[in-house]
C-alpha cells in the first residue's frame, strides 16, 4: 500500500488551495481596510432602516428591544454574548460610554443562555439601556452580523449609519464613532 | 545605547540577511565552497545585529525611555520590572523583533553546530533561513519600526494592557515564537532538500531535532496561554476555540504529524514527499497564525494590535513564502524516489494513520476558523462558527487517534503482528474496564457522567498501553530483575521521551474529560459571615478590603475554605489598574493534587453589603498542566538523545564534502 503511485496533479493541489486562500484573505483585507472609512462599509444594510425587531428581555431586566426603541434618538446597538472573549476586551470602553452618558447603548445578547448573560453582566458591569435576547440568531441574521462583538450606529430615524466589526478600540471611538454621533445629532 | 543605535543595527541586519540568502545559494548551485562558506558568518552577524537591536529596545523599556513611541505606548514607570521587560514583546513591533531575533538565533545555531551537515544542504538551508529573515526585517523596518522617536518627550507612558501584566502571559509569546520559528528550520531544510532534489534518512535525522525542539516549545507555549485564560479571565474555562488560540493549535497538530512522519523517513525512507509537504505546511500555518493575529481579519480578543495595512504586507510575505515553496514542491516532489514497501498493519502504517488523523484534525480546525471568511467571500451568507462545531468534529477524530496511540508503538516495522499485540493489551483493557466502572460508580449515570467516565477510560488505556510497551522493551517480569534494570538503563532517551510524552497525552485526556464532565459551578450573593458548600468545601466569606498594589487598586476578598478539618485562605481580587484604567479579576485558586477550588469575587458590595461570588469546583484541571508539562518535557528528553546531537552518521556525500573542504 505504500509507494502509492501518486498522480502528478496531486502535487499541485496544495498550491491551488493556498492560491484560493490568499484570494479570500486579500478580498477580506480590502473590505476591512474599507471599513476604516464609514462611507465604504461593506454592509448592504448601511443607510437602510433597522430590521424589524421584537426581542424579549433578559429575565427580570425590564423591557426587551423593539424597532420603535431605535427611532427615538441616535443610539448604538451592540451584539455580544457571555461566551465571547473579544466582548470582554471591549467591555471597559462600553462601561465608559455608559458612564459618560454619551449615547443610548442597547445590547443584543446573541446565542446566549439568559442566565449566563445576566451573570456576565453582574460580574463585569451592565452598560446597556435595553437588552434583547437573540437565542436563535434571528436579529443577528437580520443585521448581517459576522461575529461578536459588532456594533451598529443608528440615527434618530432608525436608519443604520455605521457598523463597527470587532471590539471598539479607544482610537476607533475617538476618531470615528464619537464624531459621527456628534454629526448625526446636528 | 541610544535607540538609534538599535535602529541602525536592525537596518544593517537587512543587507546581511540579503547576502545570506543569495550568496550561499549561488555557491551551492556552482559547488563553490568559498561562496557557500559565506552562510555561516552571515548567520552569526545577523544574530549579533538583531540581538543588539533587541537589547537596545529592552533597555529603553527598562529605563522607561518615553522618547520612544513604542515605550510610551506600552509602558509605565510604575510597572513591575518583569512587565517592563515583557512589555518589549507585549506589542506588535516588539514582538516582531523578538520573532526575527529567535529566527536569527536558530540560524546561527545551525551555522555554529551544524558541522556534520553536508555543505550544500547547510548552505541552502541557511540561505532559505536568510530569505525569511529578509522578509521579516523588511516588514519591521518599513511598517513596524519599534525605534520611532517622539517629540516632545512625555513624562509618563500609557501603560500595558493589564490583562497582559501576568506571569503566564509574560512567557507565553516567547515560548510560542520558539515553537513557530523553530518550525522555520524544518521548512528551510525541506526547501533545501527540494532544491537538492534528494531526501534521505540522514536528512530526516537532521530535521527531527529542530522539529522536536519547536514542538516542545509550542506545546508549552500553548499550555501557558491556556493556563492564563483559565486563571485570568475568571470563567474557569481553559480553551475557547478562539481564532487566535486555533492559530497556534493548527501548526501544533501538523507539527505533531511532522514529528512522526519524519521517523518513517528516517527509519524506512518512505513518506518522503508527504514529510516535505508537512514541513512546508507547518511553518506556513505558523505564518498564517502571525497574519491572522495582526491583520485584524478575524475577530478575537487578541485583535487589539491589528492594522490592515500591515496585513497586506504579511499577506504578501505569506503568499511569496508559501506560494514559492509549494511551487517548488509541485515541481520537485514527484521526482523524489519512493521508499520501502510496508503492510497496512505495521509501524509505518500506524504512523501513516496517525498522520491522517492529525492532518484531518488540523484541516477541520482550520476550516472552522476560516469558514466565516470563506463563506463571506463567496457570498454564502454571514455566519460564525463556535465551540459546538469544534467539539463535534474534533473529539471524534481524537478518540480513535488516542486508541491507536496505545498500540502504535508496539507495532514492528514493515509488518506488524496484530494478534500478538492484542494479547499484550489485556492489562490496558482491564484498566479501561476498571477506571470506567469506578468513575461511573463515583459520579453517576447521566450522559455527561458516562462521557466523562469514557474519557477517563481512554486515558487509562493510553497510559497502561504505553507502560506495557515500555515494560516489553525492558522485559519487565519476563526476565530477571537485574536484566530488566540493565535494559531500562540502556534504553535510548528518545524512547523514554516518547513514553513520557504519550503518558502526558493520557494525563491531558484525563484532564480534558474530567474537567468537562464534572465541573461544579455555584453563583450566589454573600455578605461577610455567609457560608456555602461546594464539592465538600465549606467556603466562608470573612470580608473584603481595599488594598493598593504597585500600579493598581484592588478589592481583595478574604475567604476561608474548610474540608475535613483543613482550612485554607482564599483571596480573590478585583483590580482596577491606574494606566490604562481597566478592571481585571484575579481568581483565587486552591489546588489539591487532582482538583482546583476556584473562587472569584464579583460585583459588590451593594447597599446591604452583599457581594456576588462565583465558586467553581474544577476537577482534573491540574491534570491538563501536568499532561502538557510531561509532553513538553518528553520532547526535551528525546532531544537530549545522543543521536540527535552527534549520531547523524555521515553519508558518502558528507564524507566527500569533508574531504573536499
Amino acid at each position: 500500500m505504500a509507494a502509492v503511485n501518486q498522480k502528478r496533479w496531486t502535487f499541485l493541489l496544495p498550491i491551488l488551495i493556498v492560491a484560493l486562500l490568499v484570494g479570500v484573505f486579500a478580498k477580506r483585507l480590502i473590505d476591512v481596510k474599507g471599513g476604516q472609512d464609514p462611507s465604504l462599509v461593506p454592509t448592504v444594510l448601511l443607510d437602510t432602516p433597522v430590521p424589524a425587531l421584537d426581542l424579549p428581555p433578559l429575565p427580570s431586566r425590564g423591557e426587551g428591544l423593539r424597532t420603535a426603541d431605535l427611532k427615538k434618538d441616535v443610539s448604538l446597538v451592540n451584539i455580544w454574548g457571555s461566551w465571547c472573549v473579544a466582548c470582554l476586551a471591549e467591555h471597559p470602553l462600553l462601561m465608559n460610554v455608559a458612564a459618560e452618558n454619551a449615547v443610548p447603548l442597547h445590547g443584543i445578547a446573541w446565542r446566549d443562555d439568559p442566565s449566563a448573560s445576566l451573570r456576565w453582566l453582574a460580574r463585569n458591569g451592565d452598560p446597556y439601556d435595553l437588552i434583547g435576547q437573540d437565542p436563535v440568531s434571528e436579529a443577528a441574521i437580520a443585521f448581517g452580523v459576522t461575529g461578536a462583538p459588532e456594533t451598529f450606529l443608528v440615527d434618530g430615524d432608525g436608519v443604520i449609519r455605521y457598523k463597527h466589526t470587532g471590539p471598539i478600540s479607544r482610537e476607533a471611538w475617538d476618531k470615528t464613532i464619537a464624531p459621527l454621533i456628534e454629526q448625526l445629532r446636528q | 545605547m541610544t535607540p538609534e543605535f538599535g535602529h541602525f543595527a536592525l537596518a544593517l541586519a537587512l543587507p546581511v540577511a540579503l547576502v545570506q540568502s543569495c550568496i550561499p545559494l549561488i555557491g551551492a548551485q556552482r559547488r563553490d565552497a568559498a561562496l557557500m562558506a559565506v552562510a555561516g558568518p552571515a548567520a552569526m552577524a545577523q544574530m549579533l545585529l538583531i540581538g543588539l537591536a533587541f537589547a537596545t529596545l529592552t533597555q529603553a523599556f527598562i529605563t522607561s525611555d518615553f522618547s520612544v513611541v513604542n515605550v510610551f505606548q506600552n509602558s509605565h514607570t510604575a510597572k513591575p520590572l518583569l512587565y517592563k521587560i515583557s512589555g518589549v514583546w507585549g506589542n506588535h513591533e516588539g514582538s516582531l523583533l523578538l520573532w526575527v531575533f529567535i529566527l536569527a538565533v536558530f540560524g546561527a545555531t545551525v551555522a555554529a553546530f551544524g558541522n556534520n551537515l553536508p555543505d550544500r544542504l547547510k548552505a541552502r538551508a541557511l540561505s532559505v533561513q536568510g530569505m525569511i529573515g529578509v522578509g521579516f526585517l523588511a516588514f519591521i523596518l518599513f511598517t513596524s519600526n519599534p525605534f520611532l522617536r517622539l517629540d516632545p518627550v512625555p513624562v509618563q507612558g500609557e501603560g500595558l494592557n493589564p490583562l497582559l501584566q501576568d506571569p503566564g502571559l509574560a512567557f507565553h509569546p516567547p515560548m510560542l515564537y520558539l515553537g513557530y520559528v523553530g518550525f522555520s528550520m524544518a521548512f528551510s531544510f525541506a526547501v533545501a532538500a527540494l532544491l537538492e532534489g534528494r531526501v534521505d534518512a540522514a536528512w530526516a535525522r537532521w530535521v527531527r531535532p529542530w522539529t522536536l525542539a519547536a514542538w516542545s516549545f509550542l506545546t508549552v507555549g500553548i499550555g501557558l496561554g491556556s493556563w492564563w485564560a483559565y486563571y485570568e479571565l475568571g470563567w474557569g474555562g481553559w480553551w475557547f476555540w478562539d481564532p487566535v488560540e486555533n492559530a497556534s493549535f493548527i501548526p501544533w497538530l501538523t507539527g505533531t504529524a511532522l514529528l512522526h512522519s519524519a521517523i518513517v523517513v528516517e527509519k524506512r525512507e518512505a513518506l518522503k514527499s508527504w514529510t516535505i509537504l508537512l514541513a512546508i505546511i507547518t511553518f506556513s500555518l505558523s505564518l498564517l497564525g502571525t497574519f491572522l493575529v495582526r491583520s485584524g481579519i478575524l475577530t478575537s480578543v487578541h485583535a487589539f494590535a491589528s492594522d490592515p495595512t500591515r496585513g497586506v504586507f504579511i499577506l504578501a510575505l505569506l503568499a511569496i513564502t508559501v506560494g514559492g515553496s509549494l511551487t517548488l514542491y509541485a515541481i520537485r516532489a514527484p521526482k523524489l524516489e519512493q521508499g520501502g514497501l510496508f503492510a497496512p498493519i505495521s509501524r509505518e502504517g500506524g504512523l501513516l494513520i496517525n498522520n491522517l488523523f492529525l492532518a484531518t484534525a488540523a484541516a477541520t480546525v482550520l476550516l472552522g476558523t476560516l469558514y466565516p471568511l470563506i463563506a463571506e467571500a463567496f457570498e454564502l451568507g454571514k455566519l460564525s462558527v463556535g465551540a459546538p462545531y469544534f467539539n463535534t468534529v474534533f473529539i471524534p477524530l481524537m478518540v480513535p487517534l488516542a486508541i491507536l496511540m496505545g498500540i502504535g508503538p508496539m507495532l514492528t516495522w514493515k509488518r506488524g503482528d496484530l494478534r500478538g499485540i492484542l494479547s499484550r493489551v489485556k492489562a490496558a483493557l482491564a484498566a479501561v474496564a476498571l477506571v470506567f466502572g469506578v468513575a461511573l460508580l463515583l459520579s453517576g449515570f447521566s450522559v455527561t457522567d458516562v462521557a466523562g467516565a469514557a474519557g477517563m477510560g481512554l486515558a487509562a488505556w493510553l497510559a497502561v498501553a504505553t507502560l506495557t510497551e515500555w515494560s516489553g522493551r525492558v522485559r519487565l517480569f519476563k526476565a530477571p530483575i537485574d536484566e530488566s534494570w540493565r535494559r531500562a538503563t540502556s534504553l535510548r532517551r528518545a524512547s523514554y521521551g516518547m513514553t513520557m510524552a504519550h503518558i502526558g497525552m493520557a494525563v491531558l485526556i484525563a484532564g480534558v474529560s474530567g474537567s468537562s464532565a464534572w465541573k461544579q459551578e455555584n453563583i450566589l450573593t454573600m455578605v461577610p459571615g455567609d457560608s456555602v458548600t461546594v464539592a465538600g468545601f465549606d467556603i466562608t466569606l470573612n470580608g473584603a478590603d481595599v488594598i493598593r498594589g504597585a500600579n493598581y487598586e484592588s478589592l481583595q476578598g478574604n475567604f476561608t475554605a474548610t474540608r475535613g478539618g483543613n482550612a485554607v485562605t482564599l483571596t480573590p481580587e478585583r483590580r482596577v489598574y491606574d494606566q490604562p484604567v481597566q478592571q481585571t479579576t484575579e481568581a483565587a485558586i486552591h489546588t489539591t493534587f487532582w482538583a482546583d477550588l476556584y473562587v472569584v469575587l464579583g460585583d459588590g458590595p451593594d447597599e446591604s453589603g452583599r457581594y456576588v461570588v462565583r465558586a467553581y469546583f474544577e476537577p482534573f484541571v491540574p491534570f491538563l498542566w501536568y499532561g502538557i508539562l510531561m509532553m513538553g518535557f518528553g520532547g526535551l528528553i528525546s532531544l537530549s538523545d545522543r543521536k540527535h546531537r552527534v549520531g547523524a552518521p555521515r553519508t558518502s556525500d558528507t564524507v566527500a564534502a569533508a574531504a573536499g573542504a
